[in-house]
């Protein structure tokens, strides 16, 4: 019998030598297919399915079932979707490509399957004994495998690497285990090429050749790979990627490639492209000098527009539009966010206008109500947003002075706003890049804006509101005892018999928050929860207009009332364990044989050698982008359907605004790290000052979960992480920031009238202080403490935070007081150290700072403390020696009573 | 620690290149024939009271024999073992806990799987006394009565009634009994949703390594209908595919099919399976009563045939076949060929 890769669905699939290509469909794979997708996300399995049921109509002969995408539960639907595809003989004929990058999706995916599966994929990354343990598994499942050219230094990218890792996971699966040669492919990861990087330029190659070698080294062995990654760096011009990849299969199908991840509907044929095109991709894809002269890169990109095609003209630089009429022009301007010529235009619309004010009511408003509705039905995004209020902003400027002069002549009527809105950050709390953004938008839609600023003070609020008659407050924060600030701000409002509307926005507030504990106290005006800055415009608009405010705010009344009460109902259905028998339920770790290395050093060091290029390597994008509005996750939010367009050129203005931070030092990063030993005594974490562990030097208190666990979790508290008297254990801490500057420049970008320079360098900044908090902790795992030396996750790997170790900070879920920070501070003599101040609410500025604890048990692990009972609140008091009512105060917010 | 073949397969193996293997055939029938009342089953009539208590009638629960009537059950196999099968099964089909709890008898199934295996070996052991022949007790592992590739509800087909995980773990508890027991083979039959196959050789794959030695498996599968497909709609070629990795002794059919209909089908594995088959049909179809009437010399031509044709190595009876029919097939195939494994 000769050794094939022979698959099932309810039919057999074998893989023999006159099949010279298997197409692996990618219809059904979430993170290939924008339009799949949503549909699972929306739960849509029956249109799903006609997608799956397509594809194999199509003639795909496996398809690839992927559910990776962060807002789905992975493992759900990938059971749910093989589950109902069993029930699809039509579908279910061909066998299916199990892929995920997790493990338990792969396995609860295995266990679904009657037929013979491919998964996708294992790799030696996590090192030899955990390829060994997947590489079995697969084997008791009955699956094939595809192996990815990944080990424990990263993805293999060069021929050698390629081969060495290729020929070492054959040699364990086939010698030591035993596995089929002919159910193994090898997946020697295709790269982008043409990316301008010159060490991109031979992977193409690189992949062939490896290809070439692994079929003529590795008996039966199979190679696949994903074809799309070769053309990253020409997305949006699909031509020219279908002949690449159309150029770049003809070679490594030539050299033994058998199978592919590959849209074949969009794939050109080889001897159709046009032949310049095809030289073109054979240069790239070959890594060949081009017979023209320059780079084959170069060359590529010189072409490539011209193959571009129609749909996207846009792109081009096409100046067409300057030809239009003016108020064609500004429109124009305003909708793509384009300042270049606003300035001139403005002025040619005034010297065309009677007034200067008429080019505001006129033409500029014009404008921003087309953005206003695009944004309205969701076709423009709030970066774009933002970019348009730039250019009204600039326009607005070339106008002022005419007004001014105006007015000084004449005493003339000023312009007309539908409202003004006075927008700050409560005391306390210096978060303001969400507050800028609502603002801006507002701004757009002709609302007048008094933006005071951050840590503003109750009275001076409500001062400014009765000085400028405004007609609605909006007030954010980002860190709990805010709420307490927006709650008494509500309760001065209610005293001091202000009606206006109160709008409340910030990452910690909620809806529930806002009826339960705002709205009540507000009574002569309405308090309302507003989601996002897309949702603001409408909120206020209702608000304002005489004739729809009734209806809506009895609206809101009556919501907030069920809301209150469902909340209530459920808060009392919710079981809380008295504080002794959660201590008995505590998260159980087996210290007999404990053992951990004592860290480099004990007490503080400052950290300063920051290098702004290596921090920016370390960030995590998807918060930025959330920041933006954009909802999805880096980097496949590039490609979405949707969103990807907006997205990209976002990313590219970050990219742009990056590079001078790094160029020009825009930020002065600082960070302490400390050291000391510790150990637990009940759910405090005692930190001693020598090493001996005699005299004490301080205590961290930490708060135990009370809820009722079902089966056999545990009610967690930080202290259970860290082993008792009688194990030597150590505890770090650590304050980083990206500095101060943020705030000047911030500032320096609103002076020109640029929003969005403004809330970019916000957002990067913030960016920075988590991405060094990131970096940070790598080194105090693999030096500083050094407990996980071997650890070699890149950057872009840390994301899942896949390695041993936790960093919680004082005020977040797991250890939800605050005033553990000045602890925390004291100890790091962090104001010295790093310049980072804590405000009276317990917030750090500046704003772009992290702070945290470091706890180095395998076991510990993220979690919330949820809603604590009085028992454990008078038992916290007495041991941190604090008075009752001020725990109460910092705890507010998960507290399961209403204090006394 | 990775399982060695036990000494069993490799005589088996060897036994099976000299020549065509016998099985035994129904133990239904026989147990029938018995005309047990429901104090037999529980041991309350005759035989041995059973110390696993139910509030379910047992009449029908025949693999609980093996605890109460141990004597009849050690007979039948015995009579099966002179009629001339080298591997008899337990009657261990729906010792699972699955399939024991439409009984209520849960807490019988380690027992029953022990005392299964047991029982055989006893059998065996008389009838080598006799004759000097080796056999092989084949420990039965049936589909239960749960299917985990298809849905009960037609209205939801995405719900499983019985989940891999759930089917692995009463597989495990049947496998280490049958083990225990002192099986020689396990053979997983009466195939008919190849998921809940697949977990009964994770399971086997489990015990085997946690020993550290592979009994051989005999894998059989179930063609349900003139379709030509198992019930969850799997050709032969592809429930091969999908079992191969269990690198089985054997693998074929076995039940719902008369020898005439399932030779298509045998012919087909035969063609594809790089290693040894094996075919066990029912005594043809069952007549209006639900009774089978093909006669032992009716049911032994037709097999004598898949012998001539070169498609199987091991052949027995399923549904309706006798004592009768298995010395009829084992005449009928003596000094043909086995079928080449290529």
């Amino acid at each position: 019998m000769s050794r094939y890769l022979r698959l099932s669905g309810l039919e057999p699939f074998v893989l023999t030598p006159d099949i010279p290509f298997v197409n692996i469909g990618e219809r059904t794979n979430v993170t290939g297919s924008a339009r799949f997708r949503k549909l699972i996300t929306a739960r849509d399995y029956t249109a799903a399915l006609a997608v799956a049921r397509d594809q194999v109509e199509n003639g795909a002969q496996v398809i690839d079932i992927n559910m990776d995408e962060g807002l789905i539960d992975s493992k759900a639907a990938m059971v749910e979707f093989l589950n109902l595809i069993a029930s699809e003989p039509e579908i279910a004929r061909v066998p299916v490509m199990i892929d995920s990058s997790k493990w338990e999706v792969i396995e609860a995916g295995l266990q679904c399957v009657q037929g013979k599966p491919i998964v996708n994929s294992i790799s030696l990354k996590e090192g030899e004994e955990q390829f060994r343990h997947y590489a079995g598994l697969c084997m008791a499942y009955g699956a094939a495998v595809v192996v990815m050219a990944f080990d424990e230094q990263g993805q293999a990218d060069t021929y050698q690497r390629k081969i060495d890792i290729c020929a070492r996971a054959y040699k364990i699966l086939v010698e030591e285990m035993g596995f089929p040669p002919e159910d193994i492919i090898f997946d020697p990861n295709v790269f982008a090429v043409a990316t301008g990087i010159e060490e991109h330029d031979n992977y193409g190659v690189d992949f062939i050749e490896a290809t070439a070698w692994i079929r003529q080294n590795l008996p039966y062995a199979h190679i696949s790979g994903g074809v799309s990654n070769l053309s990253f760096s020409f997305r949006g011009n699909e031509p020219v990627r279908e002949a690449m990849h159309a150029v770049f299969l003809y070679h490594a199908i030539k050299a033994g490639m058998d199978m592919g991840i590959v849209n074949a509907g969009q794939l050109a044929v080889y001897d159709q492209i046009d032949p310049e095109l095809r030289e073109a991709c054979e240069d790239v894809v070959l890594n060949r000098k081009p017979k023209t002269g320059g780079t084959a890169t170069e060359r590529m990109l010189e072409i490539a527009d011209r193959f571009k095609g129609g749909a996207r003209e846009e792109k081009v630089r096409d100046l067409a539009w300057r030809e239009w009429p003016i108020d064609k022009r500004i429109e124009h301007a305003l909708v793509n966010g384009i300042t270049e010529f606003i300035e001139a235009d403005t002025e040619e619309a005034r010297q065309n206008a009677e007034r200067p004010l008429h080019v505001i009511e006129g033409p500029l408003m014009a404008g921003m109500n087309v953005v206003g509705d695009l944004f309205g039905a969701g076709k423009m995004f709030l970066p774009q947003v933002v970019k348009s209020a730039r250019v009204m902003k600039q326009a607005v400027a070339v106008l002022l002075p005419y007004m001014e002069e105006e007015k000084a002549l004449t005493g003339g009527d000023q312009r007309q706003s539908a409202g003004k809105i006075l927008m700050a950050t409560v005391k306390g709390d210096v978060h303001d890049i969400g507050k800028n953004i609502v603002g801006v938008v507002l701004a757009c839609n002709n609302y007048e804006i008094v933006d005071l600023g951050v840590m503003v003070p109750p009275q001076k609020i409500l001062e400014t509101a009765r000085a400028e008659k405004v007609d609605v407050i909006g007030l954010s924060g980002l860190i709990t005892p805010s709420l307490d600030e927006m709650v008494h701000l509500a309760s001065e409002m209610e005293r001091e018999g202000f009606d206006i509307p109160l709008l409340i926005g910030g990452a910690t507030t909620s809806r529930v928050h806002t009826a339960v504990k705002i709205a009540p106290r507000y009574t002569k005006g309405q308090a309302i929860y507003v989601t996002d800055a897309s949702r603001a415009v409408g909120v206020v608009g209702q608000l304002l207009s005489e004739t729809m405010k009734p209806d809506y705010v009895a609206g809101i009344r009556a919501e907030y009332v069920e809301v209150a009460e469902k909340h209530e109902r459920a808060e009392l259905a919710k079981q809380r364990l008295p504080l002794t028998s959660a201590r008995a339920n505590h998260f159980k770790i087996d210290w007999t044989d404990y053992k951990v290395n004592a860290p480099q050093f004990f007490g503080t060091r400052v950290i300063e050698d920051w290098d702004l290029a290596e921090i920016a390597r370390y960030i995590d994008w998807t918060p930025f982008f959330q920041t933006w509005e954009l909802k999805g996750v880096y980097p496949r939010i590039l490609d979405d359907e949707k969103q990807g367009e907006v997205a990209r050129q976002l990313f590219a203005d970050a990219q742009d605004m990056l590079k001078r931070i790094i160029a020009e030092n825009w930020f002065k990063p600082r960070a302490v790290v400390g050291f000391w030993p510790a150990n637990a005594v009940g759910d405090d974490i005692k930190l001693f000052a020598d090493k001996d562990r005699n005299a004490e030097l301080a205590t961290l208190y930490t708060l135990r979960q009370q809820t009722s666990k079902r089966g056999d979790s545990p009610n967690v508290a930080l202290a259970d992480f860290v082993a008792p008297i009688g194990t030597h254990d150590y505890l770090g801490g650590f304050v980083v920031t990206a500095g101060p500057e943020e705030n000047e420049i911030a500032e320096r970008f609103k002076r020109a009238n640029d929003d969005f320079g403004s809330i970019m360098v916000k957002a990067l900044a913030d960016r920075y202080a988590e991405a060094m908090a990131e970096m940070l902790h790598q080194r105090v795992r693999k030096e500083f403490w050094g407990y996980a030396e071997d650890e070699t996750f890149a950057p872009n790997e840390l994301v899942g935070e896949p390695y041993r170790g936790i960093r919680p900070a004082p005020g977040y879920p797991a250890q939800p007081d605050h005033t553990e920070k000045v602890t925390l501070f004291r100890l790091l003599d962090a104001e010295a150290n790093t310049g980072v101040q804590l405000t009276e609410s317990m917030a750090m500025w500046p704003g772009s700072s992290v702070s945290g604890i470091y706890i180095g048990h395998p076991d510990a692990y993220y979690f919330g403390v949820a809603k604590v009972e009085r028992d454990q609140v008078l038992d916290y008091a007495s041991r941190k020696g604090m008075e009752i009512a001020e725990v109460e105060r910092w705890l507010a917010p998960v507290l399961n009573y209403v204090p006394a | 620690m990775p399982a060695n073949p036990s000494p069993s397969r490799k005589l088996l193996e060897k036994l099976a290149r000299e020549r065509i293997l016998v099985l035994d055939g129904a133990m239904g029938t026989q147990i029938q024939g018995l005309g047990l009342s429901e104090d037999d089953f529980v041991g309350h009539g005759s035989g041995h009271a059973c110390r696993h208590h139910s509030e379910h009638p047992q009449k029908g629960n025949n693999d609980l024999l093996i605890l109460t009537q141990p004597e009849a059950i050690e007979e039948i196999h015995f009579k099966y073992a002179m009629a001339g099968a080298d591997i008899v099964e337990t009657n261990t089909f729906s010792a699972t806990t699955i399939a024991q709890a439409d009984y209520g008898m849960e807490s019988a199934v380690h027992d029953l799987n022990v005392e299964g295996a047991r029982v055989v070996r006893r059998a065996l052991d008389r009838a080598t006394a006799i004759d000097g022949k080796p056999r092989f007790v084949a420990g039965a592992v049936g589909p239960t009565n749960r299917t985990a590739s298809i849905s009960p509800d037609v209205n939801n087909p995405g719900f499983r009634a019985v989940t891999f995980e759930d089917l692995r773990k009463a597989y495990s508890q049947q496998v280490n009994g049958l083990i225990a027991g002192g099986a020689d083979v396990i053979l997983i039959e009466t195939i008919f949703d190849t998921l809940n196959a697949k977990a009964a050789i994770f399971a086997c794959m489990e015990a085997f390594e946690a020993t550290g030695v592979a009994l051989p498996m005999m894998i059989s599968g179930t063609i349900t209908d003139a379709s030509g497909r198992t019930l969850t709609g799997q050709t032969p070629t592809a429930f091969w595919h999908s079992v191969k990795h269990s690198r089985p002794f054997t693998i074929g059919l076995n039940c719902a099919l008369g020898a005439e209909a399932m030779r298509p089908h045998m012919t087909e594995i035969s063609g594809v399976a790089d290693t040894f088959t094996c075919a066990y049909p029912n005594a043809g179809l069952p007549n209006a009563f639900g009774q089978y009437d093909e006669g032992p010399e009716d049911t032994a031509k037709q097999v004598g045939e898949f012998a001539r044709e070169g498609i199987v190595n091991v052949v027995g009876g399923c549904c309706g076949t006798t004592p009768d029919h298995i010395r009829a097939i084992a005449d009928a195939v003596a000094g043909v060929a086995p079928r080449v494994v290529h």
